[in-house]
């Protein structure tokens, strides 16, 4: 039959292969290598604790298999009933709190000097981006530069291998800068997190929480929202290119240079042909709203509402305007008016009415969209 | 009619038919409907488990869809705290309580009846939370966790409403039952039974209803708020109008970090009985244990804000809140010691009682190391939500409050019921149940490492072997069940008679006077006062 010792031999090795990693060499059994100060801090304090979890556990795991070997009924031991009234039965209640308190203070002093850098807010940051979270997107704005990306996930034939950890904008940093992220959100919760450079500060409607980092390796660090936000959770990667200072020049200046170009080109007095708008239009709507309304336009029943022959998509144009521009309260739809300019809401709403069997026929002009939002 | 009235007149037998459980005012049947209730919800709760992990075996989405299945996730947290193991302790506390303390029943009988026949009330309001989704025009599934953290939570639709309802009732339950059970502690103890002889599972029972009497009022009242800012226009947890998200995070972890300890102590109760028993020695450091608990609870109600690390909270109030947490490694550790010295030169023998609780004590200890690790802010800000978390509160909740109260059922099935139950069975479930438990949890630490978040219905592919792994464990840590579900029909069935007291060593110590009834015991236990000698 089997005896206790077993389990315990089995628990205590499996705690070993923790450590010594011999066994999962190939798998991942750790953090990612940290390449922050602030991670790097972090990381060591893991590894401390870690230490001081196994030691401890290889301490109790020695007693009680000690015990559970010398102290059977089966060996003729005899109970030592005064054994509690004894000078270590009466008195050994004050050493677990001796003990325990000394490698509490330990852990707790340690890990004083990583907070205070975690709380400094004073020093100046070169570079600070507002991450806002948005179901189920990541929305970067360069505070400094006027510059805002849209990150949002790629599907499984572009990322292949990394499908749930792959977007399609990245979000580009220097290195050896000290970089400030301001963390919001414009629904629900949501927590931006990338191990390797960052830690987790929640993105909170009405709050803008901070964390600071200051990366040393150039490298593409990926991660996920950790914070669960409905539906769409599982698929909200983080990507981050960290680059040298001119590679992020140069991104930068490339860039404004676009987001020049699509401004005027949005606000260029122009009338649109329907096909130019619904090219425009097909891949605006697969980055921004397939992730709910689906590529195929019909939505997930009872969660996602279909749009391929919805009233709002082959009905009263203005109405449909005004979903796109102010979303709807109460739902998951969130207002577009202040992510999207007027070009590509006109372009989303065209591909919309036209896509799918709903041919209405109509093309929705830029200037459409300018008088609607007044 | 004869019978009828010879029936009223003599109170010593049950009353037949349904009207002997609908109008039960008697401890035991009370306990039993307790035990029964919170045995069919492990089935229910252990199903949705199952059907998690298998949506899990694989990436991709095969089975559920992303809602269903972060509403699976929010009701096996709600079914397995609410439904299982809360009942679970309350029907034994009922049980055992009256019969240790030498009381003739609970103090407020009928309150009991109510405490008890407000929860299958509570699980079909929960269960229909749960199917609500599948009515169109009911929006959104409950797919926010058991947290319920708004803004998320004002989004779900109907099932919301009905998860809150069923929040309420649950709360009115347990502060119910509380009540009851801390009235009976105080005043209903035989004479010569002062409360420093009381068995530990009665002084766990005292701490654990004085904790939910406090926490239960404040997520009742969380969740209120959460209600009329879904339907009444308020503004409690919306930064738009006024309020505050975090808000609602406090008054929750308010509640629910002390509730991790209501879910623990009783089983620590249970083991402060099982291991003297078993090691034919008394406990070791009786009243140091008794007085840690007190510190435990007091502690227990202070460090709630640990859940909430990442909420942005200024670097005084975290440095209180980590250094709160890692001391109650401090209760822990002394229960641990004590226990351990309990068994020290004791004279051992393994049944399965024991073998859980031996268990217990390594797995528990194991839970409480990394949660000291999960204490320290710096490192929590990567753990945070992370498998490691999953991992670390399995550990703390499974070993820590579920085999437990195993190792309690089977101390005292033969007890309840008359009957041994099949020691080797026994001993097999226990090795199945242990290991497999392992094999399930065991990996999260390391899918959480290497950064897969908790609540979410499909991973990349890199985190694949540590879930196949973990898939595999929970499917036969499943299937373990089936046999304790056996084991626990055949001996209410029939099996060896066991004696009026069952173990070698249940009188040493500090016991209950329950062993001094016969097995099983009589429907009404005490008629006068017993004596405590």
């Amino acid at each position: 039959m089997l005896k206790p010792k077993a389990v315990l031999g089995s628990l205590a090795s499996l705690v070993l292969l923790v450590f010594t990693g011999t066994a999962f060499a190939e798998y991942k059994l750790n953090f990612p290598e940290p390449v922050a100060p602030l991670t790097q801090q972090m990381y060591d304090l893991h590894m401390l604790t870690t230490k001081i979890a196994t030691i401890i556990m290889v301490v109790v795991i020695a007693f009680v298999v000690y015990a559970i070997v010398k102290f059977r009924k089966s060996k003729g031991y005899e109970a030592d009933q005064e054994f509690h009234k004894g000078t270590f039965g009466v008195w050994s209640w004050l050493l677990v709190p001796v003990i325990v308190l000394g490698i509490d203070l330990t852990i707790a002093g340690s890990a004083m000097d990583a907070l205070e850098q975690i709380e400094d807010y004073s020093t100046k940051s070169d570079v600070t981006v507002k991450v806002i979270g948005s179901q189920w997107k990541w929305t970067y704005e360069y505070m400094d530069d006027d510059i805002r990306i849209v990150s949002t996930m790629t599907s499984k034939e572009e990322a292949g291998d990394n499908y749930l950890r792959d977007v399609d904008n990245p979000l580009v940093l220097p290195i050896n800068k000290r970089i400030r992220f301001l963390h919001t959100s414009s629904d629900v919760l949501h927590a931006w997190w990338v191990p390797e450079i960052s830690y987790k500060k929640d993105s909170i409607p009405g709050y803008i929480n901070e964390t600071w980092t200051n990366i040393q390796k150039e490298g593409t660090y990926r991660g996920q929202c950790a914070e669960i936000c409905g539906t769409g959770h599982a698929y909200m990667p983080i990507v981050v290119e960290a680059v040298s200072e001119e590679k992020y020049e140069a991104w930068k200046a490339e860039q404004k240079a676009a987001t020049a170009a699509a401004l005027a080109e949005a606000s260029a007095d122009k009338t649109w042909r329907k096909d130019e708008l619904m090219s425009k239009g097909e891949a605006l709507y697969n980055t921004n709203c397939a992730a709910c309304h689906q590529v195929t336009g019909v939505g997930l029943p009872g969660i996602f509402p279909a749009l391929a022959a919805s009233k709002i998509a082959t009905g009263d144009i203005s109405s449909h305007i005004d979903i796109v521009l102010n979303g709807k309260t109460g739902t998951s739809m969130s207002a577009w008016g202040g992510q999207l300019n007027d070009l590509e809401i006109a372009s989303i709403i065209t591909y919309e009415r036209n896509a799918w069997g709903n041919d209405t026929g109509d093309a929705i002009q830029p200037a459409d969209i300018k008088s609607a939002r007044k | 009619m004869n019978a009828v009235i010879h029936e009223e007149h003599h109170h010593d037998g049950p009353p037949v038919g349904f009207k002997r459980w609908l109008y039960s005012t008697n401890h035991k049947d009370i306990g039993t409907m307790y035990l029964v209730f919170a045995l069919v919800m492990l089935f229910v709760g252990g199903g949705m488990a199952m059907l998690i992990r298998a949506e899990l075996y694989m990436p991709g989405l095969q089975i559920v869809n992303p809602d269903l299945y972060n509403n699976l996730v929010t009701d096996h947290a709600l079914i397995m705290i609410f439904g299982m193991v809360m009942p679970a302790a309350a029907g034994m506390a009922n049980w055992m309580i009256p019969m240790m303390i030498g009381a003739p029943d609970m103090a407020l009988p009928r309150m009991n009846n109510m405490s008890f026949w407000l929860l299958p009330a509570a699980a079909i309001l929960l269960l229909s939370s749960l199917l609500v989704q599948f009515i169109p025009g009911t929006g959104t599934p409950v797919n926010t966790g058991w947290t319920i953290y708004p803004p998320l939570s004002i989004q779900v639709g109907l099932g919301m409403d009905l998860l809150i309802f069923s929040v309420h009732l649950l709360g009115i339950s347990s502060i119910m039952a509380s009540i009851n059970i801390v009235t009976t502690i105080l005043n209903m103890r035989a004479p010569g039974m002062p409360m420093m002889k009381m068995p530990l599972f009665v002084w766990s029972w005292l701490f654990t209803g004085l904790l939910l009497i406090i926490v239960m009022p404040v997520l009742a009242g969380g969740v209120t708020m959460l209600l009329f800012d879904r339907h009444f226009g308020t503004a409690f947890f919306d930064a738009a109008g006024g309020g505050d998200p975090v808000l609602f995070q406090h008054l929750f972890w308010f509640f629910g970090h002390p509730e991790v300890y209501v879910l623990l102590l009783p089983s620590i109760g249970v083991l402060g009985l099982v291991i003297p028993t078993f090691s034919r020695k008394p406990l070791f450091g009786y009243k140091p244990l008794v007085y840690f608990m007190g510190f435990l609870f007091a502690l227990g109600l202070v460090v709630w804000a640990h859940h909430q690390y990442t909420v942005g909270m200024s670097l005084g109030v975290t440095t209180y809140f980590m250094i709160g947490t890692i001391l109650i490694s401090i209760p822990i550790g002394l229960m641990i010691f004590n226990f351990i010295f309990t068994m020290w030169r004791g004279s051992m023998t393994f049944e399965t009682p024991m073998l859980f609780a031996i268990a217990i004590i390594l797995m528990f200890s194991f839970a409480g190391v990394t949660g000291v690790m999960l204490a320290v802010v710096p490192a929590d800000l990567q753990y945070h939500d992370t498998y490691f978390v999953v991992a670390h509160f399995h550990y703390a909740l499974i070993p820590g409050a579920v085999f437990g109260l195993y190792a309690g059922v089977f101390y005292w099935l033969p007890k309840w019921t008359g009957h041994m139950y099949n020691e080797k069975l026994g001993k097999i479930f226990f090795w199945w149940t242990t290991l497999s438990f392992n094999l399930t949890f065991f990996p999260q630490h390391f899918s959480g490492l290497a950064g897969m978040p908790r609540r979410i219905v499909d991973y990349n592919v890199q985190y694949i072997e540590f879930n196949q792994i973990s898939s595999i464990g929970s499917f036969a840590f499943g299937l373990s069940h089936l046999l304790f579900l056996y084991i626990i029909i055949k001996t209410v069935k029939g099996g060896e008679k066991a004696g009026d007291k069952p173990w070698e060593g249940s009188q040493i110590g500090t016991p209950g006077l329950e062993w001094s009834l016969p097995s099983p015991p009589p429907f009404h236990s005490y008629t006068t006062p017993p004596e405590v000698k």
